[in-house]
Parts: C-alpha cells; sequence; structure tokens
C-alpha cells in the first residue's frame, strides 16, 4: 500500500489555517529560521481520512476478532469509558492549573477521580496507597524499584541484587538494572512455580527484593507466596507484585494480605483502558505502610473540608516520575469501569476470566502439549514441541489463526516453555467463541500432523505474508525520507511500493 | 451479570463439567484459605447511565473554560474533528503491539509514517516510535548519551523545562551521574558557563528551544563546542515551532526529544501524551523504544515489522536499552494523523499565526504601565513578562476574570516571584487577547 507520503499532491490541504485576526506580521531573525520546509505530505481531508481508515482495516482489534493474546488481557473496552474521557471537562484541562495558587480550586473534579482511585486501589489489592503518576506497567515497575531503594538507603542496607524467577516479564529485569539493581534468575520448578529451594540458596543480606508476577505468567497462582513473602523479609528484602495478573484474582486474594509491599497495576489489563497499538497504558503503584513515605510527588490528599489537593511536601519522597498526574484519561476510563461493575461485578470479572481459560485448556489438552497439567488461573500455556517435530512451530500456527481471522495467542512467551503457546481468553468472551477457538485449534494441530508443509506460506488471506525480519535488520529502513535520500545517491535499490 | 461477560448459567455450567470442577470456587483451590482477602469492601456496581451522571457530575467541577493564556510545556491548540474521528476507530485502539505483522500492517505502517514524520519535522535521521512523554523522553535520551559515551557528567540548561529536571534527578539518584545545570543569560543559554564546565567526561549537553521562558536560541554553537569534546547534545523542542524556527538538525544535535501534545492530542489533565525521540542513523542501535521499519514479505510486497528488536526488554532482558514496553502508539498515530492534515504549508502557516498572536500580545501587554516584556531575545508563542506585582497573586485574580494568565515563574525559580510566562496560541481572539490586556491591567492597579 502507498504511503502517506507518496499521496502528497503540491498545493492540497487537509485542514484550512484559520485568518489572522491581529495586525501583527512578525518575523525571527534569519538565524533562528528553519532554512528547508518540512516535508510533511500535502493531502486533502478526505485523502487522509481514506488512508488511514484503509490503515485500520489492516489491523486485527478486539472489535473485529477474537484475540486471545496471552499475557496482554486484550478484553472487551467499554464504550461508554471512550465517550466519559472525552467530555470537555477533563480532556480540555490544563495540568498546570492544580500547581497555580490556589488552583486545587479549578480542578476539583479531577483530583477526585484520582483520589477515588487510590482509595479504590487500596480496597481491591490491599496496598495502603497508591500513586497514579506511572505511564505504563514497566514505568510503574521502575516506580517500585526506585521506591525499594530509597527504603533500603533510608536504613543504611548495603544490597545490590533483585531476584526474579525466569518466567518473569522481560521489564522485571529491564527495570531493576536501570534503578542500579543487579539480577538474579530462578528458575522454575516442575509445577510452574519459583523454585524455592533455589530462592533460598540465593538470598541473603545483599538481596535488596524479589519481583514475582502473581498469579505468573505461566498462568498458576502459586501457594507458597506467603512463605517466600517470609523468606525475603527475613533478609529486609522487598516484596514487588507485578500485578500484570491482577484481572485473574479479583475478590479471590490481596497481593497486600500476600506479604507484598509494593506492586503495580496495569489498567489496560485488569481494568480494560485501551491498548491503542502499543499503549498508551498506565500504571498505578501501591505500597504498603513500609514504603509510603517514598511515594512519588505529588500525592492527592483530602481536607478536612472535603476539598482535594496535591501534597509535594514529602522530604522523603523519591521525587517526580512524571511531567504531573499519570495518564490521567486512562485513569478517568478504569475509574469508570470499576464503578460500573463494583464489587460482585469485579469478582465475576475473574471469575469467567479463570473459567474461560481452564476450558480452553481442559478442550485442547488432547492436541496441544500441555506444559504444566493442572488448573490454571486466567491463561493456559501450550507448547507446538509435538508439531514442531513435523517441522510446525507456534508460529505457524499463529499464522494458521490469522487465516481464521483469529488474532494469534502470544507466543514464544515465556521464555521457559519451548514454542510455547500462551492463550488469555478474557472472561468477554463466550463458549460460544471459545468452542469455535478450539476447533480451529484442533484443525491446526491435524493438518499439522497430516499436511505440515502447508503452514509455510501462511497467511494467505491478510495483505502481507510473512515479513522478511533480517532483511528489515539489516537494511535499515525506519524513515521513508532518508530512505528516498539513500536511494537517490544509488546506494540502495527503491523498495517496492505496490501491495 | 455485567453487560461484559457473554457466558450464560448455562454455558457456565458445560463448561464446569467439560474442566471436571463442581462449582467456579473449584477453580481457585490454589488459592489457600488463609490467603483469602481480609477485606474486599466495594460498592455495589451501577449502571452505564448512573456512572455517566456521575462522572459527568464530577467534569464539571473542573475549570476547563479558562481562557488558557497557560503554556509550560502544554498547549491549548486547536484539533481538527478528523483527528479523533480516526483515532477512535476500534481497528486502531482496540488492538495491541503489533507482534503478529501480518495483522498488525495499519499500525506498522503509521507508525512507519510517524517516525518519517518526526524525522521531517526535526531533520533528524531516524525516530523510535513513541516513548511516554516529554520529560521521559529526555531521560531516557540522558541514559543514551550515557550509552554512546561510556561518559556520567551531563550539563543541563537552565532554560530546560524545571519538571523534566526534577525527573531526570529522580530517576538517576541510584546511578552514577553527576548532573550540573547551568543558569541562563538574558534569557538565552549561558555560553560562557557551559564553556567552562564542560570536559572530556561530559556525555551530553541537556538543550531546550524554546526554552521554558519562551526564549528562542540557535544552539549550534554550544553543540559545535560538545562535539569538540566528545559530548553529545540533546535538544528538547516543542514541534509546532519547527514550522518556522531553525531544526535541532540544522543545528547539528545528536539526540531530539519533546513532548507531542501539541500535535494534535488534548490536554487532558496532563496524559495520556506523546515523548517522541529522533536521532542520528550511527546512533539507532543506542536509542530506547520501539522501531518500525521497512521490508519486504514472502511475495516482495511492501511490509512494516517491529524492527531492531534486540535491544528491547523482551529480549534482552537486563541489558536492554530502556525497560519501555507500553509506549503510546495510539498518541502516535494521533500526532500523525495531526500533522498529515496540516502538512508542510499547514504547518508552516500556524506556527506563523502563533508567532503573530503572541507579538500582538506583547505589544499590548506592554502598554499596561509597570508590566515589563522580556526582549532580550525573541521568543515564539510563549513568552516572560515582569510584573509589578507578586505574579501568584496576579494569576489568581486573573482566574476570577476568567483567564489562567500563566505560569508564575517564582514555583521553580527562586528570585522570579513577580514573573509570569504567558502562552498565546492560534486559538486566542484579537478580541481574546485584548480583553485578557484589560483584565490585567484592572488587577494590577484597580
Amino acid at each position: 500500500m502507498e504511503l502517506i507520503f507518496e499521496k502528497s499532491v503540491t498545493g492540497r490541504r487537509g485542514v484550512r489555517a484559520p485568518q489572522s485576526d491581529v495586525p501583527v506580521k512578525a518575523e525571527i531573525p534569519r538565524q533562528y529560521r528553519r532554512a528547508k520546509d518540512s516535508k510533511l505530505p500535502e493531502v486533502s481531508e478526505l485523502d487522509a481520512v481514506r488512508h488511514f481508515t484503509t490503515l485500520s482495516q489492516r489491523n486485527f482489534s478486539v472489535d473485529t476478532n477474537f484475540y486471545p493474546l496471552g499475557s496482554c488481557t486484550m478484553k472487551y473496552n467499554p464504550k461508554f469509558t471512550e465517550s466519559l474521557a472525552r467530555l470537555p471537562g477533563f480532556m480540555d484541562l490544563h495540568p498546570l492549573l492544580p500547581q497555580l495558587p490556589h488552583g486545587e480550586k479549578l480542578t476539583q473534579g479531577a483530583l477526585e477521580v484520582l483520589y477515588e482511585m487510590d482509595q479504590i486501589l487500596c480496597e481491591i489489592t490491599g496496598m495502603d496507597a497508591f500513586t497514579m503518576q506511572p505511564l505504563a506497567g514497566a514505568h510503574g515497575e521502575l516506580t517500585g524499584v526506585m521506591m525499594m531503594a530509597a527504603y533500603h538507603k533510608s536504613k543504611g542496607n548495603k544490597k545490590k541484587y533483585i531476584i526474579i524467577p525466569d518466567s518473569a516479564h522481560g521489564t522485571n529485569p529491564a527495570s531493576a538494572a536501570i534503578a542500579g539493581y543487579e539480577t538474579i534468575s530462578i528458575p522454575s520448578n516442575d509445577q510452574g512455580g519459583m523454585d524455592v529451594d533455589k530462592l533460598k540458596e540465593k538470598l541473603n543480606d545483599e538481596v535488596a527484593g524479589l519481583m514475582i508476577t502473581c498469579p505468573s505468567t505461566l498462568g498458576i497462582f502459586n501457594s507458597e507466596i506467603s512463605e517466600i513473602s517470609e523468606m525475603v523479609h527475613a533478609v529486609d528484602g522487598i516484596m514487588y507484585c507485578d500485578g500484570a495478573n491482577l484481572n485473574a484474582v479479583l475478590g479471590r486474594c490481596r497481593p497486600g494480605d500476600l506479604g507484598f509491599d509494593v506492586m503495580h497495576i496495569n489498567t489496560h489489563k485488569t481494568f480494560t483502558t485501551t491498548h491503542g497499538g502499543g499503549g498508551p497504558g498506565a500504571g498505578p503503584v501501591g505500597v504498603t505502610e513500609k514504603l509510603l513515605k517514598f511515594l512519588p510527588i505529588s500525592r492527592v490528599m483530602k481536607r478536612k473540608s472535603g476539598a482535594f489537593y496535591l501534597d509535594y511536601n514529602f522530604a522523603d519522597s523519591i521525587g517526580y516520575v512524571a511531567s504531573f498526574y499519570g495518564n490521567f484519561a486512562l485513569l478517568l476510563r478504569a475509574y469508570a469501569y470499576i464503578l460500573m461493575l463494583g464489587k460482585e461485578g469485579l469478582i465475576e470479572t475473574s471469575n469467567h476470566a479463570v473459567l474461560n481459560a481452564n476450558y480452553v485448556m481442559q478442550r485442547l489438552k488432547k492436541y496441544f502439549l500441555l506444559r504444566y497439567d493442572r488448573i490454571c488461573m486466567h491463561e493456559a500455556v501450550f507448547s507446538a514441541a509435538w508439531q514442531a517435530e513435523k517441522g510446525v512451530h507456534a508460529t505457524d500456527i499463529a499464522k494458521f489463526l490469522i487465516d481464521q481471522g483469529m488474532h494469534p495467542p502470544t507466543v514464544y512467551f515465556p521464555l521457559t516453555v519451548k514454542e510455547s503457546i500462551m492463550i488469555e481468553p478474557t472472561e468477554t468472551e463466550s463458549k460460544q467463541i471459545l468452542d469455535q477457538f478450539v476447533d480451529v485449534m484442533v484443525q491446526a494441530a491435524a493438518l499439522a500432523e497430516r499436511h505440515p508443509e502447508t503452514f509455510k506460506d501462511l497467511p494467505k488471506t491478510t495483505p502481507i505474508t510473512r515479513p522478511d525480519e533480517v532483511k528489515a535488520a539489516r537494511d535499515l529502513d525506519t524513515n521513508y525520507f532518508l530512505q528516498r535520500s539513500i536511494v537517490a545517491a544509488g546506494e540502495l535499490n527503491p523498495l517496492p511500493s505496490k501491495i | 451479570m455485567n453487560p461484559y461477560i457473554a457466558n450464560t448459567q448455562n454455558d457456565v455450567a458445560e463448561m464446569l463439567k467439560t474442566i471436571g470442577v463442581k462449582n467456579i470456587d473449584g477453580l481457585f483451590v490454589d488459592i489457600r484459605k488463609d490467603q483469602r482477602p481480609r477485606s474486599f469492601d466495594l460498592p455495589a456496581g451501577k449502571s452505564e447511565m448512573e456512572v455517566v451522571q456521575h462522572i459527568t457530575r464530577l467534569a464539571a467541577k473542573n475549570a476547563h473554560d479558562l481562557t488558557l493564556f497557560i503554556g509550560g510545556g502544554y498547549y491549548d491548540h486547536y484539533i481538527p474533528a478528523a483527528v479523533n474521528a480516526l483515532i477512535s476507530r476500534g481497528e486502531f485502539y482496540t488492538a495491541y503491539t503489533p507482534y503478529q505483522p501480518e495483522c498488525a500492517q495499519g499500525t506498522l505502517q503509521a507508525l512507519y509514517e510517524y517516525q518519517s514524520s518526526i524525522c521531517t519535522l526535526t531533520e533528524m535521521d531516524v525516530a523510535n516510535a513513541s516513548l511516554y512523554d516529554g520529560g521521559t523522553a529526555l531521560y531516557e535520551a540522558a541514559l543514551m548519551a550515557i550509552r554512546v559515551t561510556g561518559r556520567h557528567k551531563i550539563l543541563m540548561d537552565g532554560g530546560v523545562s524545571p519538571i523534566y529536571r526534577k525527573i531526570l534527578r529522580s530517576y538517576t539518584i541510584n546511578l552514577n551521574i553527576e548532573f550540573v545545570e547551568t543558569p541562563v543569560a538574558h534569557g538565552q543559554s549561558d555560553r560562557a558557563e557551559i564553556n567552562k564546565l564542560i570536559d572530556d567526561k561530559t556525555a551530553a549537553v541537556i538543550l531546550q528551544n524554546p526554552n521554558f521562558f519562551g526564549a528562542i536560541d540557535d544552539h549550534s554553537d554550544i553543540i559545535a563546542t560538545a562535539h569538540k569534546f566528545g559530548a553529545l547534545a540533546i535538544e528538547s523542542v516543542y514541534p509546532i515551532s519547527l514550522g518556522i524556527l531553525k531544526t535541532p538538525g540544522e543545528m547539528g544535535a545528536d539526540i531530539v526529544t519533546g513532548e507531542g501534545q501539541s500535535l494534535g492530542l488534548p490536554l487532558n489533565f496532563g496524559g495520556p501524551y506523546l515523548g517522541f525521540m529522533a536521532t542520528r542513523k550511527e546512533f539507532i542501535r543506542k536509542m530506547p523504544g520501539r522501531i518500525v521499519g521497512q521490508t519486504t514479505d514472502l511475495n516482495g510486497r511492501r511490509c512494516f515489522v517491529n524492527t531492531l528488536q534486540a535491544r528491547e526488554q523482551h529480549i534482552r532482558r537486563e541489558k536492554a536499552t530502556s525497560n519501555i514496553c507500553t509506549n503510546v502508539s495510539l498518541c502516535a498515530l494521533q500526532a500523525l494523523i495531526y500533522m498529515t492534515l496540516l502538512g508542510k504549508e499547514g504547518l508552516k502557516e500556524l506556527a506563523q499565526l502563533n508567532l503573530d498572536k503572541a507579538e500582538f500580545a506583547k505589544k499590548n501587554l506592554e502598554k499596561i504601565k509597570g508590566v515589563h516584556v522580556k526582549r532580550s531575545a525573541p521568543t515564539f508563542n510563549e513568552f516572560t513578562v515582569y510584573l509589578p506585582k507578586d505574579a501568584n497573586a496576579v494569576v489568581e485574580a486573573m482566574v476570577k476574570k476568567g483567564f489562567a494568565a500563566g505560569f508564575p515563574l517564582g514555583r521553580y525559580y527562586k528570585g522570579m516571584e513577580n514573573y509570569l510566562t504567558i502562552a498565546v496560541t492560534e486559538k486566542r481572539t484579537q478580541e481574546e487577547i485584548v480583553q485578557f490586556t484589560k483584565s490585567l491591567e484592572e488587577v494590577l492597579w484597580n
């Protein structure tokens, strides 16, 4: 398909600039002026609308396709939360207003949303206070680890390491490293849980804490978590809960009751704020009393009068982690969703997420290798190991699903399961959809058995198939204008522009 | 049952039977009795209508109808209706990270076009597919400079947003990084001070254009000095101003970041926003964040994929260039659509209009007794004024007249309690500017 730049025609406009209504035509001294115009495209509004609408149709999405992408929780995003996020009272609110003298008065509604979210998330998770500032889950992890570091510093602890199970999201070790810690990886045991004996071996006074996903990325709730907490606390380590999978246990257990000191929540997972093709997200971080004084500033507080205000006055705070108060428009969506579901609705959410995952797991385990054959939580982790023996890999099965109009599950994560296929149906899908999915997966298994060669050129129904990723990395082309300038200089053959 | 759950009682019964457990509780056996919640005291659910009414009431408690003369890096620009219409397509906003390129070409091509647009806007070689916001993008740039140079000292211009500077300091407190801040001289970067402090241990000099006071600068000379010492130059920019202002590419900058909110994103009380980042092609492997590349498919057709993923956390884990996973794809798309609608002429005209209106406002404001517009450096759409009274008190009084009059600098700059930065975008009409001037005069002298 053509790029928007290739549709550009000199003189076209997508929007008309307003006429100036002031009697001034200012000029900036030449030294400070841009020498050449940008090469932004010149298209009509219809050109733009058609281009981007066509692009949108080249995506699978929750609104159009079953999307059981494990670990990402692609549940339905209620439409009313979208329209609420576009209320002018929130959308047009400047973030510096509450920083003006007595400016809190100008943003009481927005501050109330943040304050209420703090209260609600505390009750849901058993933590004592939340910051809404982190702008995504990984950003929350970093914030949490920074608080962990502040805690140890305040106690004069000399800590060097953070322990992380090998099944963790890659963001865990990356966040720990960026905050200045070295990481120690602990293998999973044969039940998919963390190997507690190995943990014991590694635990010592230099361990700053443990980062663990609960329930885990293998879709397993580790019953030993309370004991693990005690072990980590015994060396004055901090228990960090990656709350990516909180959606499995709403009303069933709370990280705060399990011994966790700090956790983050991905609102785009548990509380169904939009994923947006890869963000924006929001990653509120909760702490117990132990870490409370280290929370980032500002914090939203409530006066006796009932008025809300921003408090910057916390001497031990780790400081600013984001420019403002978090990804407000996402937090607002999450708030609306939680209010609508209420207590029973939240519990139902986890009930059906876990029911759906177990149903798929049960129905598929004859056809695909189930690494851990036990009741799972919100996701089921299979392996394409049996199919791989015939030369059909997890990625091939993924492409087969695409041709059936279904977004593939997560493949090749967690890294601890070879040829992994990680299925998270979510609670918003019905049994009928799950049955269709199972049928397609069974078909894939049968085809792999009898005609493994047919997978090689799949998918066939999509605008493109099997991109050359090696070439993408070797002949790097990440900027249309740079590629063109290289072509002009004769260094590279032009890429075909027609699909 | 809430409307987002589709399974009926019958479905549930059949599914439980297939699984082989008696009831739903049977699925949660791994959670021991002693691990159950000590409390889960939440209100009962509500209907959609009730929640909408409640939240609409909260929205009405915010003073969103103030006429905004406040900027500080976040600006009240007009957003064409087509932007919202297009990003509201479910195919865009209910998709996830394009892990499967065959069914995500829409997002992938859009991100490639976004990267290209950022490159032509800044005149840099390569851009990533977005970071969270302008502040965190600048922090990522600082870490990147440290990776590129292997050095640990960072010079930071006092004209860089104080909010950004606070973010940088809190993130790097546990890392071995030395921050040195240089003051601002007559509104612009202080060359003498930078020349004095820069040395062969310096990883980067961080600059901002226009700076927090609104002053425009040409940093070419500072950047040349940085290069002489083997240091990188990081430039934080305001994208709309690049319709007319000298680009960081022209100045020779190595890493460019900025807040993309002004490119078609609503103010949203602070987020979601868009952090953009661009650099020279030789540094692409050190750049954090996702990068989309063009390639061909099995049949030779043009297509797009996430590339250079070996830099990223899901492959490299603790050795990754950044911990970032989710970024802000939808915001990048939003900015792309906005830039596309404006086009190269539209962006230029828009920038000129902002400049003209700000100059008109300056002319009006300096007619007020005791008000001095700082004119030591040229400005774009934001400028600093000296007031004969404490800026806090003035701003508070102006709110009563319906204006967010600007940002009092005393909050972040000691000794500048009488200074105010005022932003004037294309949305401010002549009438509003005249009324603003009148109101300010009343507040100061009545």
